[in-house]
């Protein structure tokens, strides 16, 4: 029953550990069981969370990869014109869909970290509570055949 | 503060010769501050007796509602304070759509029940639970949403140098992929954390709780998990099974107990007062 002095530290004040919404956690648990690849960020725009059906389509491992920030993971998977060039971050659907708060649906190409380059179809979503604040934003994707 | 325990059953209220020690009363917590303030947290069927016993020359009283399933608000039309004058504050949570005072008329009106909040005669003030920490009376309270069915809110209220945290309905589990794992995706982590009194919902066996996810609550090793993790000092099992019996729950209490190394696990029984000052 021994309590160390660093919990009665925490006991002093209220603190925060950022948390996250009960939102984004229920979401994170949807997308974790679904087979559509599927990528959750935070309000931040941050990358909070990819499925595994994602890491197949991504050429990575989220769970060595981590939490990736909003500037890195909009240049690591940018958009791709035809001719292979990086788009701008801030053109991909997801960043889109939580900057502006609206639903954004179309083609991505993207080149994996795998090197491989995939043509995809993206459904972005923002997400928001019950009392209209910005909680972060999910973004399902489905392969297409390359043009 | 004291905190004092009025109805820690769940779901239905099972009076009866087999819930005699730990009480078959719904969900109500009371808990006054130094300076008399006093908080009602809940307004199960274990509200009428906590009523009953405040001095009428209060002059106010708040309400923190978690949720408005029915036994979290089924005392409220029998709350002494709402039939004399005074102020009766009601905190609980909205939904998208409608405001407190919207969902809670659905129950405090015909046919449900026979008397409408205009008709109290108390000065009645419906709040929708706070977004920032408030305060009321001596108490700092903040709410946030958990893991529950529909809107629900947890409540962690700090006065005296005390701190309590109350989640009588939440599955933190629900939403882990190895619970308990990182505070940071844990249903009701920042409200519970380092606090002196947790009072969480504890319903199920392990076996229960295998059949029931999804359904919004945890099973009593689930709750000491979670009140280790958030290095809560002690934990109050709560919102009791309606059909386990006294002795069912003194074997969980005995199973949660042999569970815990970091934290004091205690179940709620009706009566049971903590003195956190």
């Amino acid at each position: 029953m021994g309590q160390s002095t660093a919990n009665d530290d925490v006991r002093m004040e209220w603190r925060t550990v950022a948390q996250l919404p009960i939102e984004l956690i229920l979401v994170r648990q949807l997308a974790g069981g679904l087979a559509v690849p599927t990528f959750v960020v935070d309000a931040a725009g941050d990358l909070v969370f990819v499925n595994e059906a994602a890491e197949g389509l991504l050429g990575l491992r989220f769970e060595e990869v981590g939490e990736v920030s909003f500037a890195d993971w909009t240049t690591a998977f940018a958009s791709r014109t035809k001719g292979g060039l990086r788009a701008d971050p801030a053109t991909h659907p997801l960043a889109v869909a939580i900057r502006q708060r609206r639903p954004v649906h179309g083609p991505l190409r993207i080149l994996g970290r795998d090197g491989i380059p995939r043509s995809l179809v993206v459904t972005a979503l923002p997400l928001e509570g019950s009392r209209g604040q910005l909680l972060g934003g999910l973004a399902m994707f489905w392969e297409s055949s390359p043009k | 503060m004291i905190v004092q325990l009025w109805g820690t059953r769940g779901s239905l209220a099972s009076s009866g010769p087999d819930t005699v020690r730990y009480g078959g009363n719904t969900a109500s917590v009371e808990i006054v501050g130094a300076d008399g303030s006093i908080l009602a947290l809940d307004a199960g069927t274990g509200m009428r007796r906590l009523g009953a016993a405040i001095d009428p020359s209060v002059e106010r009283v708040d309400i923190l509602l978690t949720h408005l399933h029915m036994d979290h608000i089924q005392g409220l039309g029998f709350f002494a304070p709402f039939f004399r004058s005074g102020e009766v504050h009601v905190w609980g949570p909205a939904s998208a759509t409608l405001d407190l005072r919207t969902r809670l008329t659905r129950y405090l009106s015909p046919p449900l029940f026979p008397v409408r909040i205009r008709d109290l005669d108390a000065r009645v003030v419906l709040h929708d639970a706070p977004d920032e920490p408030v305060k009321i009376g001596s108490f700092d309270v903040v709410a946030q949403h958990v893991v529950h069915p529909g809107p629900t809110v947890g409540y962690r209220i700090t006065a005296d140098g005390a701190s309590v945290a109350y989640l009588p309905d939440h599955e933190p589990a629900l939403g882990a992929r190895r619970f308990p794992e990182e505070p940071r995706w844990t249903s009701g982590f920042d409200l519970a954390s380092g606090v002196d009194l947790l009072i969480h919902d504890g319903q199920y066996t392990d076996a229960e709780r295998s059949s029931r996810v999804g359904w919004g609550h945890s099973s009593f090793t689930e709750a000491v998990a979670f009140g280790e993790l958030v290095k809560a000092r002690r934990l109050v099992l709560f919102h009791h099974d309606p059909s386990h019996s006294d002795a069912m729950l003194d074997d969980m209490t005995a199973r949660a107990c042999a569970r815990a190394a970091t934290i004091e696990v205690v179940a709620g029984r009706e009566g049971d007062r903590f003195n956190l000052s």
